[in-house]
This record gives structure tokens, C-alpha cells and sequence, in this order.
């Protein structure tokens, strides 16, 4: 493979781990769900940069996927629900922007040790993916942890299985209907996932996760 | 004679950035003027501001001591010796083997708390209040800037600007830690030069500024000393950034007449696009509150750092 490949590669890949801070900065839900949008639209670009390098035909139906349903579809119905409820003026009261970055760049750093040494042998292309992949996956976890919006925590599961999609292009010759049957997985908990904000916010009044702890007699 | 040419070339560089610097300042308000449709004062003005300040009496506060009179002309010569640390349109600088990016950053910062202890030195209650800040906002930039260089140096394998411009005017492909650490420099450097999310350079008698808060005091050459400092520093940070991200037109070597001529040209055109782009930006953006400088210093950290761990996933190491 050429440098400049893999350059390419690199560059996508790494811009994703980017949007995946930008995430973590944003506090506003309508742009945080724009958010969701460039990285699911990065994926794609990504996975098609691969499908290319690796002239791997099966990879421009996952990236067409990642375009169609997660960089339009789901941001789409994301941005009406949040109107719907009234939310979009809303300011999230995030951990605190600083010490989040601090906890993803570490993250970062944990992932990429364990990732290079894991996968020693492997060639270039695997490694930089699976790493970088391993830190998409933990920064999406870091935003359903710090974030108490039940949406946010919505729009930190995608970016993780963004995350899962990045490390499955690497390895070469993950079946198509694992693919397949993962987009539509992560739709239908989409839905579930709606359906329970809807219910959520009927019986408490507020998508605020700490409603629910309250609710079980967990804080006080 | 090899080493005389080369000493001829680094003062005919120093001499240029000199020369160039207030027209540079010149230009990006004739540039942010039109943009905002007003005609704004000529490209020249900087230079007829300077001649006219330097004819003019120096009015001293009775309280200040020699450090207030002496800080003008050191913190000249620490921009000035910094800015001929950087390669302009030839690399190769004699000088240049005497201090890395690293020594840059240290003499800037050494003009800076010259700058800062001289705008206490009066006691005003303005030099206080933009000592402060600009102290808040360098101990914040310094390590972003720092981090910045460690990914290049990590990069090119040298803190020395003429050996990096070398290496990236050869090799340098497509990295995503380069453009983090681009996006990163130009923040420090916007948050250095007191620009426009930081600072505004066109105000006066503000209770927001920062820079021109430890100049209220100073007038005549003193004063014309500390404004060429400021557009000095300007054109370093846009050399710096030419020459590390964009070193299209160097010399790097070879001699003659057209070579020169070319990169002289190249030199004067990424001035230029700078100092467009420059106003541009600042007609777009509103200033910030100073409180949340920090968050943007902070992302510049952050890309400097975030910069560096991709490095170490990239193919080549």
C-alpha cells in the first residue's frame, strides 16, 4: 500500500477521534447532534477510503450505510424529537469540558498503548484502526458516563458503534451480514431507545437521567 | 566567502522582517476596513505612526523606575532576535544554529514578562488588570505552543526551523497531526498577538483589553519601540507557520538571482494570504469574555496533544 494511503486513511480516522472530542466539548443538543452527523459522515468517508485501498466491494455498502441511516437518517429524527420535546434550547450541565478532555485524552493514551502492543504483528492499516477505533469506543463511553441528558447518552451509544464499525473495516473479511445486521440492531434500539425517551419524559416531565435515580430511592 | 554570503543573507533577512512588519500591521487593517466597507488609513500609516512617535517627547510617570524606560528596548531586541531565528525565504541561517523553535518560544516569553513587569511598574490600575490577563493567557499558550513544537520536532526529528522546513518541503505527506497542530499554532498564535477571539488590537480605554492595556503609559519612542515589538511578533508567527506547514518557495540550498527572486515572491505572497485571512477571521468572529479563553487555549492543548498520540499510531513509526 502506498504512504499516501494510508496518509488518507490515517487522517480520516484520526479526524473521527476529533469529532469524537468535539462531542465531548459540545453542550448544546441541536449542535451536538450536527456533531453526530460529521462523524457518522466521516465513517463513511472513511470506510469508502478503505473499500478503495483494499478494493473491497462489500465496504462501500457500509459505508453507504453509515451515510444513509446514521449521518442522515438517525441525526434527522434525533433533531425533531429534540424539538418535539422542547429541549432545544436547552444547555446541558456537562461534567466540565476541561476535565472531560483530560479523562478522553487519556483515554486516547490507554488505548493506543494497549492497541500497539496487542497487535504487534499486524500491518499498518489494522493497527492504526484498531487503535483509533479503541478510542472512539471508550470516548463514546465517557460521554454516556459524564453526560445526565438521556439524548446525549443516545448520541454517545452511536458514536460508539461508529467506533465498532471503524475497527471491523481494519480486519479484513468481517462478514457483510454482520454488518448488516448490526446497522439494523443499532435502528431498532434507535427506536426502543425513542420509545423510552418518550416514556421517560411522559412519566417524569424531564429526560434528566438523575429523575431515575431519584425515582429508584437512590439518592436520598 | 561561503560564510559571508550566508551572513549577508541572515541580515538582509533581519532587515526585511523589520521592514516588513508595520506594513504587514498596515495592511490587515486596510484589509479588515474594507471588508467592514469603511476606507481605513493606508497601508503605509504604520510606518508615518512610527516616524512621528519617534519625534516626539517621551513623557515619563513620575513614580517609574529604569525598568519602565529600559523595557521598550528589551523587549525589541527579544522579538527582534527571535524573528531572526526564523527562515523567511532561505533557510540554512547562521543564526539559526544558535537557537531551535524552542529558543524562540523562550525569548518571546522573556519579552512578554519584561512587558508584564514593566505595565506594574507604574502602578496604574490598567497595567495591573492587563498584566494579569496577558499573564493568564500566556501561561495558558505556552504549554499548548510547547506541544505543538514537540509534534513537529516528533515529526521532522529536529526543534531547528531550517532543518523542519527542510524535512517538510522534502517528505512532509498528509498527516492528521500535522493539521492538528497547524489548527493548534494559529490559535496560540491569534491568543499571542492579542488578535481578535482574545483580544481586540483596535481598541482603547476598554475595560476588555489586554495588550493595550500595558502600553497606556508609554508614549513617544518608547512607545514606537513597543508597536514595531508588536507587528514584529505578528510577522514571526506568520513566518513561523509559513515555514513549518507551508514552505512552498524556500531556498534550501542553491544560489542565484532568479532562486531568490522567486522565494522572495512566495515569501511576500504567504504574508499576504496571512494578512487577509487574518482580517477576514477577525471580521467574522466577536471577541471573547476573557473567562472562557481558557476553554479555546484549552482545545489548542488539546489538538497539540492529541496531535502528538496519533503520531505514535502512525505508519511510519
Amino acid at each position: 500500500m502506498s504512504p499516501l494511503a494510508l496518509d488518507i486513511a490515517h487522517m480520516f480516522a484520526g479526524g473521527l477521534v476529533l469529532v469524537s472530542f468535539m462531542m465531548l466539548y459540545q453542550n448544546r443538543l441541536l449542535p451536538l447532534i450536527n456533531v453526530l452527523s460529521l462523524h457518522s459522515l466521516l465513517l463513511a468517508l472513511s470506510v469508502a477510503w478503505q473499500a478503495h485501498v483494499q478494493d473491497n466491494p462489500d465496504l462501500y455498502l457500509t459505508a453507504m450505510i453509515a451515510l444513509g441511516f446514521k449521518s442522515l437518517v438517525i441525526p434527522m429524527a434525533l433533531r425533531r424529537m429534540v424539538v418535539r420535546m422542547g429541549l432545544h434550547r436547552q444547555i446541558e450541565v456537562a461534567v466540565g469540558a476541561g476535565l472531560t478532555m483530560l479523562l478522553g485524552i487519556g483515554l486516547v493514551a490507554l488505548s493506543m498503548d494497549l492497541m500497539l502492543r496487542v497487535t504487534a504483528g499486524a500491518n499498518a492499516l489494522v493497527r492504526e484502526d484498531v487503535a483509533l477505533a479503541l478510542s472512539v469506543v471508550l470516548l463514546g463511553l465517557l460521554m454516556m458516563v459524564t453526560r445526565r441528558n438521556a439524548i446525549s447518552q443516545v448520541i454517545g451509544f452511536m458514536s460508539i458503534e461508529n467506533g465498532l464499525i471503524l475497527a471491523g473495516t481494519g480486519a479484513r473479511g468481517m462478514p457483510l451480514v454482520v454488518e448488516i445486521s448490526v446497522a439494523f440492531s443499532v435502528l431498532i434500539a434507535f427506536i426502543v431507545i425513542g420509545v423510552f425517551l418518550f416514556r421517560i419524559r411522559e412519566r417524569f416531565d424531564t429526560v434528566d437521567v438523575q429523575a431515575l435515580d431519584r425515582f429508584r430511592g437512590e439518592r436520598r | 566567502m561561503g560564510m559571508r554570503s550566508e551572513l549577508a543573507a541572515q541580515f538582509t533577512q533581519m532587515l526585511l522582517v523589520l521592514a516588513l512588519a508595520p506594513a504587514l500591521t498596515g495592511a490587515t487593517r486596510k484589509v479588515k476596513a474594507r471588508l467592514q466597507r469603511r476606507i481605513g488609513p493606508p497601508v503605509l500609516q504604520p510606518y508615518r505612526d512610527l516616524r512621528r512617535l519617534c519625534g516626539k517627547d517621551v513623557v515619563l510617570a513620575e513614580n517609574s523606575s529604569w525598568l519602565f524606560r529600559a523595557a521598550p528596548y528589551l523587549i525589541f531586541a527579544a522579538t527582534w532576535a527571535a524573528a531572526a531565528l526564523v527562515p523567511t525565504f532561505q533557510t540554512g541561517l547562521p543564526f539559526s544554529w544558535a537557537g531551535d523553535l524552542i529558543a524562540i518560544v523562550a525569548l518571546l516569553g522573556a519579552a512578554r514578562f519584561i512587558q508584564a513587569v514593566a505595565a506594574l511598574d507604574t502602578g496604574t490600575s490598567f497595567g495591573g488588570i492587563g498584566a494579569s490577563r496577558e499573564l493568564m493567557i500566556a501561561s495558558l499558550a505556552e504549554p499548548a505552543m510547547i506541544m505543538v513544537v514537540f509534534t513537529v520536532a516528533l515529526v521532522a526529528g529536529s526543534t531547528q526551523l531550517s532543518t523542519i522546513a527542510t524535512f517538510m518541503l522534502d517528505k512532509g505527506g498528509l498527516r492528521v497531526s500535522l493539521a492538528m497542530a497547524l489548527v493548534a499554532l494559529i490559535i496560540v498564535a491569534l491568543a499571542e498577538n492579542a488578535r481578535i477571539p482574545f483580544d481586540n488590537p483596535s481598541t482603547h480605554l476598554e475595560v476588555t483589553m489586554v495588550h493595550e492595556a500595558m502600553l497606556l503609559e508609554y508614549s513617544g519612542r518608547h512607545l514606537a519601540m513597543l508597536e514595531l515589538a508588536a507587528s514584529l511578533k505578528l510577522l514571526l508567527y506568520i513566518s513561523i507557520i509559513a515555514c513549518i506547514f507551508f514552505p512552498f518557495g524556500l531556498i534550501t540550498g542553491g544560489t542565484g538571482l532568479q532562486a531568490h527572486a522567486i522565494s522572495l515572491a512566495a515569501y511576500l505572497l504567504k504574508v499576504i494570504a496571512a494578512s487577509v485571512l487574518l482580517a477576514t477571521l477577525e471580521t467574522v468572529i466577536a471577541k471573547m469574555r476573557v473567562f472562557r479563553v481558557p476553554n479555546l487555549l484549552g482545545i489548542a492543548l488539546m489538538l497539540g496533544l492529541l496531535g502528538t498520540l496519533l503520531l505514535f499510531v502512525s505508519g511510519g513509526m
